[in-house]
């Protein structure tokens, strides 16, 4: 049992933990402190001075975020001088602030709009010169300097979790901007694009750069096909935009919900997940057995479905691509199959069509702008929407998620397993392709309880596991006794832990799956933002429940990824696919010195 | 052709680079002795400065990469202290005060006579980087307006005139 300690808080006898502070312990006891900068388990940094209260016994205000309890503190959290001095603190943050909330996205979901309502702020009493002005535009991320609060929680994000780098404090005082070095642009250093710091800014300094313009557009085009595809971890991200269940799956109403949209076809990127199992177990199993027969073959290989962990491996360690698979992410290998199998299917010129992927991610904005996602000369994915920005959307449509009525994703590229939904949280991919993998070789299924590989289930940042393939099917032969050592990261912190291991030859692994964002997509940049540490948790475990409740658990079951096979692909890694579905790497460089200079500039 | 004539130029240039080898082997050096001190990174910067006269972009590259710290952490410190500068420095720095009592008393003839012959606007350095020209504020001797600094010392009512002489004594 911890130390307890016992305070007062508002009059009221409260008994907290040593070690507590005092947001903390008024927190648990349902008592409200306004804060600003402070973000649990993330950020703690005493700069806004939002949270102050008064300790009886001390001459000035406490940040509250910042004092641990002691035994006998006497707290007002709500007396008129602590009132007041956070209204003041307030008013002068919105005297440098443009203040131009009814055109601004964050309206509605920002947390200084809230604080300044909670405060009771009804008037600009303070006029101020405004500071630096930057808009930085770049694929995925917008940063606007004008509207940053300087709380620095980006910062947090990007060097203590995501260890990046790429925000920092430059210049000093007035003219402080939170940004990248000498003025750089984002896009012109190493920053993956994770959008992490997207997703902890309190306003709208950072936000996703803008898809839904473009794909409003492209609906209203009576000359285009409007194709959707959504990504696992939306299903169990979304409702909470409409104040349904946090984590809870809504894969029913989300389906009718971009019907409702006016989107032509309805497609899961669960089906490309699916298919990527196909192709990267494939593509394990080739490895496997040129390395176990003499031959040549890099290994560990690594997975490739998500494109801001396979921008930072290209901007921090250049040399060792050839480890990542060749496959591209499940929803780039949809578009691409989009605009050519359901093109066909349909007898309509790739041209014509317009896809757009739903997903919790920044990185994959960026990613659709790879020159290397290009097939017979149309991209193979035309927007990627994050999932606060379909919330928007169905906003705007005047949609009342909440209670829509369920309805199913459309043929051929809806179907899907459940180990396609657990793509969506760390540990997922790895598990689907055991699943698969493993009773290919033996002919049994996975021996693991519910089909889970329990050591890489949860939010741990490095997990590892071994499955011995015993028995094995005749044509599988060189595995037999074969012990695979698999880890699985999430987060680019274990991703540059398990990567330097790799550079040295060290570790000993064969596969290892990678997710940029810690916890995964669950967690990635373009999810609702998480309001405590529980949303994650309860997502994974939305997550798992959808990949439970189905009848269809192995990806190599699913009846319409073996009809794509028969009908179009004819085989894994067949000529087709590395057509389709496979990719190649950029050397990157961690000042992007591997690019060509043109862009540099 | 004589021998001399088709040397010259290529030694120069020879010593140019290797000016820059010796002073970028100096900065590896330091890089080396603080890397793994935490806390030293300002040492670092200062000592690079001294060497290399200023820290621009690319010398950062190098600092970040040989402290194993972002980029961006680097850039920070910089901006963060004047004392450390992003763009060469020159020999000699002249302040002209634009202050109101040195204006009305003919600052800005000053200014567009020192512009006329150092051929550079306010912020820039000569081509070798002996002259910079700033603005700056009143510096407390209006009773004697108008007034430059170069470096350390105030000249007083200074005639436009004159500048070139002045100018001459650095
Ligand atoms: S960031 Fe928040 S306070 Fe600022 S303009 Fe946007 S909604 Fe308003
Ligand atoms: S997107 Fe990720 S890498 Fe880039 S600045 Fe934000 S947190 Fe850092
Ligand atoms: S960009 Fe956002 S998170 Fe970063 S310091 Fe500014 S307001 Fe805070
Ligand atoms: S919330 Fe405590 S100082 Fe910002
Ligand atoms: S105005 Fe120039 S010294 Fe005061």
């Amino acid at each position: 049992m911890a130390n307890m300690v016992n305070i007062t808080i508002n009059g009221k006898a409260i008994s907290v933990e040593e070690g507590k502070t005092i947001i903390q312990a008024a927190k648990e006891n349902n008592i409200y402190i306004p804060s600003l900068c402070y973000l649990e388990g993330i950020h703690q940094y005493g700069g806004c001075r939002m949270c102050m209260v008064e300790v009886e016994g001390a001459r000035t205000l406490m940040a509250s975020c910042m004092v641990k309890v002691k035994e006998g503190m006497v707290i007002h959290t709500n007396s008129a001088r602590a009132r007041h001095a956070r209204k003041v603190m307030c008013e002068l943050i919105l005297s440098n602030h443009p203040q131009d909330c009814l055109s601004c996205p964050r309206s509605g979901s920002c947390e200084l709009q809230d604080l300044a309502k909670t405060l009771g702020i009804t008037e600009a009493r303070f006029k101020g010169e405004k500071s630096v002005d930057i808009l930085d535009i770049t694929p995925a991320i917008t940063r606007d300097t004008s509207k940053c609060v300087l709380c620095r929680r980006c910062v947090s994000v990007c060097n203590m979790i995501q260890h990046v780098g790429v925000l920092n404090p430059q210049n000093r005082g007035f003219k402080t901007v939170i940004g990248p070095a000498m003025d750089l642009s984002m896009k012109d250093v190493d920053c993956s694009y994770c959008g992490q710091c997207v997703t902890v800014c309190p306003v709208n300094a950072l936000q996703e750069t803008d898809a839904i313009q473009p794909v409003w557009k492209a609906i209203n085009d009576p000359n285009k096909r409007v194709v959707v595809q959504v990504a696992p971890a939306v299903r169990v991200g979304i409702g909470q935009e409409f104040g349904l269940p946090v984590g809870k799956a809504t894969t029913g109403k989300l389906a009718t919900a971009l019907k409702e949209l006016l989107f032509d076809d309805i497609f899961d990127t669960n089906f490309a997940a699916d298919l990527t199992i196909m192709e990267e177990g494939t593509e394990f199993l080739t490895r496997a057995k040129a390395a176990l027969t003499g031959g040549n073959a890099v290994l560990p290989m690594i997975t490739s479905c998500s494109p801001g962990w396979i921008k930072f491996v290209e901007h921090t360690f250049p040399e060792e691509l050839d480890h990542l698979s060749t496959c591209k992410s499940p929803h780039m290998m949809e578009g691409a199959l989009i605009k050519s199998y359901y093109a066909e299917k349909l007898g309509i010129d790739p041209k014509d069509i317009f896809v757009v992927s739903v997903m919790p991610c920044t990185a994959k904005k960026f990613e659709i702008t790879r020159p290397e996602m290009v097939n017979n000369g149309v991209p193979n994915v035309d927007a990627v929407l994050t999932v606060r920005e379909l919330a928007r959307m169905i906003r705007e449509a005047g949609i009342d998620f909440a209670n829509l009525p369920e309805s199913d994703f459309d043929a051929p590229m809806g179907l899907s397993s459940g180990a396609a939904d657990i793509f969506g949280v760390t540990g997922g991919v790895m598990e689907a392709a055991l699943r698969t993998v493993y009773e290919l070789v033996t002919g049994r299924e996975l021996p693991f309880d519910k089909l889970h590989v329990a050591p890489i289930v949860g939010l741990e940042q490095i997990k590892v596991a071994e499955l011995t393939f015993e028995n094995v099917l005749p044509a599988y032969k060189f595995l037999e006794g074969f012990t695979a050592k698999v880890a699985v990261t999430s987060g680019l912190e274990g991703a540059r832990k398990l990567m330097e291991q790799v550079a040295k030859g060290e570790g000993g692994y064969h596969f290892i799956e990678v997710m940029g964002c810690p916890g995964g997509c669950i967690a990635g940049g373009g999810q609702p933002r998480m309001t405590d540490k529980k949303v994650k948790e309860l997502r994974m475990a939305g997550i798992y429940e959808e990949d439970e409740g189905k009848k269809l658990r192995k990806s190599h079951e699913n009846k319409d990824i073996q009809a794509l096979y028969s009908q179009y692909l004819l085989e894994p890694l067949g000529h087709k696919s590395h057509e389709l579905l496979h990719t190649t790497y950029t050397k990157r460089g961690e000042f992007n010195e591997y690019l060509h200079t043109e862009q540099a500039e | 052709m004589s021998e001399e004539t088709k040397k010259a130029p290529v030694r120069e240039v020879y010593d140019e680079a290797e000016e820059e080898r010796q002073k970028m082997a100096a900065i590896a050096e330091v890089i080396d002795t603080y890397k793994d001190q935490p806390g030293s990174l300002i040492k670092v910067l200062h000592a690079a400065q001294n060497i290399y006269g200023y820290l621009p972009l690319s010398l950062q590259k190098v600092i970040a990469e040989g402290m194993n710290m972002p980029l961006s952490m680097i850039s920070g410190v910089v901006s963060f202290y004047a004392f450390f500068s992003t763009t060469p420095k020159a020999d000699n720095t002249i302040k002209v005060c634009m202050g109101t009592a040195c204006y009305v008393r003919g600052g800005q003839k000053i200014m567009d006579r020192l512009q006329e012959i150092l051929g550079i606007k306010p912020g820039e350095l000569t081509e070798d980087r002996k002259f910079s020209i700033e603005v700056t504020r009143c510096l407390g001797a209006c009773g004697l307006a108008p007034v430059i600094m170069i470096n350390d010392d105030v000249h007083q009512q200074v005639n436009p005139d004159k500048l070139e002489k002045l100018l001459a004594k650095y």
